[in-house]
């Protein structure tokens, strides 16, 4: 059984249908890569399967390890190891990182039947996986993203990737903004963590991620629909001849011309 | 009875006569007040009745109080001062004297015992003395407290005033509290109001030259609660500066207030002032009405002023949901983060922890 089913996936945001019918097929221990040009519809297909309702899905399922992804609420759903490292992680002041990340931790441990973890063990994994991204400590009794760089952040969401394990991580641009140097810790952590019992989405508007992740698949994506899908090849052709080789439009391309 | 204790009872009859009479003058205030417009004291003076006599049974307070007694709480125009000044049995002193440096936060607790009490608390703090005074209010039951603080702190002292208002759920509440500070002095006043059907909370603080004070405030309202925060910072003399930072959080048909004055006046030049209001609205029921007041006369100044009404931030909720964290439990847990930087600011580890503890209770008993 796969792990993931997409099939004729349609979705709105406001009266704006973004996502026009999209079929994919994900096994634990996949790489797959998401490409596509801004406006593509990329983010949007990562927000819909980790649950966020601004978007109304209208048409479609998706089949998440057995069960209807759709049907469920956003934490039930990270609760069953789905996990979307942000393009944008939201700043929350007064909550540290250190109690959110345990708050839900124990939440998703609750749900499988374990026992939470207490302070000192979770102290101890925390340490542990702080390896992976060179994180400073003094990040994680910070509030919540609350001022961290653009790199801390990226970094941060994939430390907390780290803790949770989940089944299903959807990494949504999580190359924008960073430096080379932040882009190789980050790679190397979610490197860390790839595994036969774990899938990956990696969306990226760029090929230069898939240097450092390398796909097993890549799949583009071009007004809401994938146009190709391919192996790891087809990302270096979109380097080569860009989007408009695939006949596709891309704003910054066009731009980047004149 | 000694000569003393004679003139100092004589001096206090006089005074609570006249406070008495001014009462009756005033009456209680209705909406159509300014200063009353959204707070409705109708049930308070149902509850204390108007066949009021004024009372005539001897008062405790130390005669080196009356030099201050009554001189900062003026109850020629507040019907409520006017009330307590009437009413209160006992006085509350606190007298730090010069240069002396009290390490330890004085802890002063009112219970309310009767039907109707009338606190009323002086606090002396000589010049460059330090003290720090964490008044709570609590009780069971229906009950009314009227509490009068006067604070009167000497240049360059330095003084922490903190208010912890845990009334029960179906009290009334009026605290005033006038604090007049002197030359260079640091002060700061919190209140933190919880409890209480129907709250009115008073800070007021006149600034000499060079004074520094801080207003912080946190209100929390559900149910039907009211609460109503009147703060005056009123800038006399130059160079002074005031920072005031009052968050609310409102659920349910709950309703507050705020109403921020600052003053400022023609020889306080170079003052620098900033108020703050931020309101997290909860429900679609629950009213805030919050109202800057500048009167600035002085031109060589800064001060600043803004208000926040808002909701939970639905992107902060979703991130930590997409986390594993149930929906209520991430509703709870931002609310409390709103909270969290007034406590943030306290600087009574014991007052922080233990309303860390009942923000968190709060916050969680009502997500589950």
């Amino acid at each position: 059984m796969p792990l993931l089913e997409i099939k004729d996936l349609r979705a709105t945001v406001g009266d704006r249908e973004i996502l026009k019918g999209i079929d994919l097929t994900i096994n634990s221990g996949e790489v797959h890569a998401i490409m596509g040009p801004n406006g593509s519809g990329k983010s949007t297909l990562a927000q819909v399967l980790a649950g966020r309702e601004l978007y109304v899905v209208t048409g479609g399922q998706v089949i998440y390890g057995g069960k209807d992804l759709l049907a469920m609420s956003p934490e039930d759903r990270a609760r069953e190891g789905i996990f979307l490292a942000f393009q944008y992680p939201v700043e929350i002041p007064g909550v540290s990182n250190m109690y959110f990340l345990k708050a839900a931790l124990n939440a998703i441990r609750k749900h499988h039947g374990q026992a939470e973890l207490d302070a000192m063990d979770f102290l101890a994994l925390v340490k542990d996986r702080m390896k992976y991204l060179e994180m400073d400590q003094a990040l994680l009794n910070r509030p919540v993203n609350t001022g961290f760089s653009g790199g801390e952040k990226k970094r941060n969401e994939i430390f907390q990737m780290a803790v949770l394990e989940p089944k299903l991580a959807i990494l949504d641009e999580t190359d924008s903004g960073l430096d080379i140097d932040a882009l190789r810790i980050v790679a190397s952590g979610v490197n860390a963590l790839r595994s036969p019992e774990r899938a990956m989405i990696v969306v990226t508007h760029y090929q230069r991620l898939l240097n450092y992740i390398v796909p097993d698949y890549v799949h583009v994506l071009a007004e809401g629909r994938i146009v190709k899908s391919g192996g790891k090849e087809l990302a270096l052709e979109l380097e080569e001849s860009g989007y408009a080789g695939l006949g596709i439009a891309d704003e910054e391309e066009a731009v980047g011309k004149l | 009875m000694t000569a003393v204790a004679e003139q100092t009872g004589a001096w206090l009859q006089q005074l609570r006569e006249t406070a008495f009479q001014r009462f009756q003058e005033l009456g209680f205030p209705t909406t159509h007040d300014e200063e009353w417009r959204f707070t409705n004291v109708a049930p308070i003076a149902r509850l204390v009745g108007h066949a009021l006599a004024c009372p005539s049974n001897a008062l405790n307070c130390p005669p080196e109080a009356l030099p201050y007694l009554g001189k900062y709480a003026p109850f020629q125009n507040h019907a409520f001062v006017a009330l307590n000044t009437a009413f209160f049995q006992d006085v509350t002193y606190i007298h730090i004297p010069r240069g002396q440096v009290v390490e330890q936060p004085i802890q002063i607790a009112y219970g309310a015992s009767s039907a109707v009490s009338h606190p009323r608390t002086l606090i002396v703090v000589g010049p460059d003395a330090h003290c720090t005074i964490v008044e709570t209010y609590s009780g069971t039951g229906a009950y009314f407290t009227n509490a009068v603080t006067e604070i009167v702190a000497g240049s360059g002292s330095v003084v922490d005033h903190y208010k912890v208002q845990l009334e029960s759920s179906s009290a009334f509440h009026v605290g005033v509290m006038c604090a007049s500070l002197g030359r260079s002095a640091n002060f700061s006043a919190t209140s933190i109001s919880l409890g209480g059907a129907l709250v009115r909370n008073e800070v007021t603080a006149t600034l000499s030259e060079g004074t520094d004070a801080t207003l912080n405030g946190l209100y929390l309202v559900n149910g039907r609660q009211h609460v109503d925060n009147h703060t005056s910072i009123d800038h006399a003399m130059p160079h002074g500066t005031s920072h005031e930072l009052y968050k609310g959080i409102l659920d349910d048909q709950a309703s507050a207030v705020f109403n921020g004055r600052i003053i400022v006046r023609k020889d306080a030049q170079k003052t620098d002032s900033k108020q703050t209001n931020k309101n997290l609205v909860l429900s679609d029921e629950a009213v805030i009405d919050t109202k800057p007041e500048l009167q600035i006369f002085a031109d060589d100044v800064r001060c600043t002023h803004g208000a926040t009404i808002g909701q939970l931030d639905a992107e902060s909720l979703f991130y930590l949901q997409s986390r594993g964290i149930g929906k209520q439990d991430a509703r709870s847990l931002l609310t409390y983060a709103f909270a969290q930087d007034i406590v943030d600011r306290i600087k009574v580890q014991s007052l922080r922890d233990s309303l860390e503890r009942i923000l968190f209770e709060k916050f969680h008993e009502r997500a589950n």
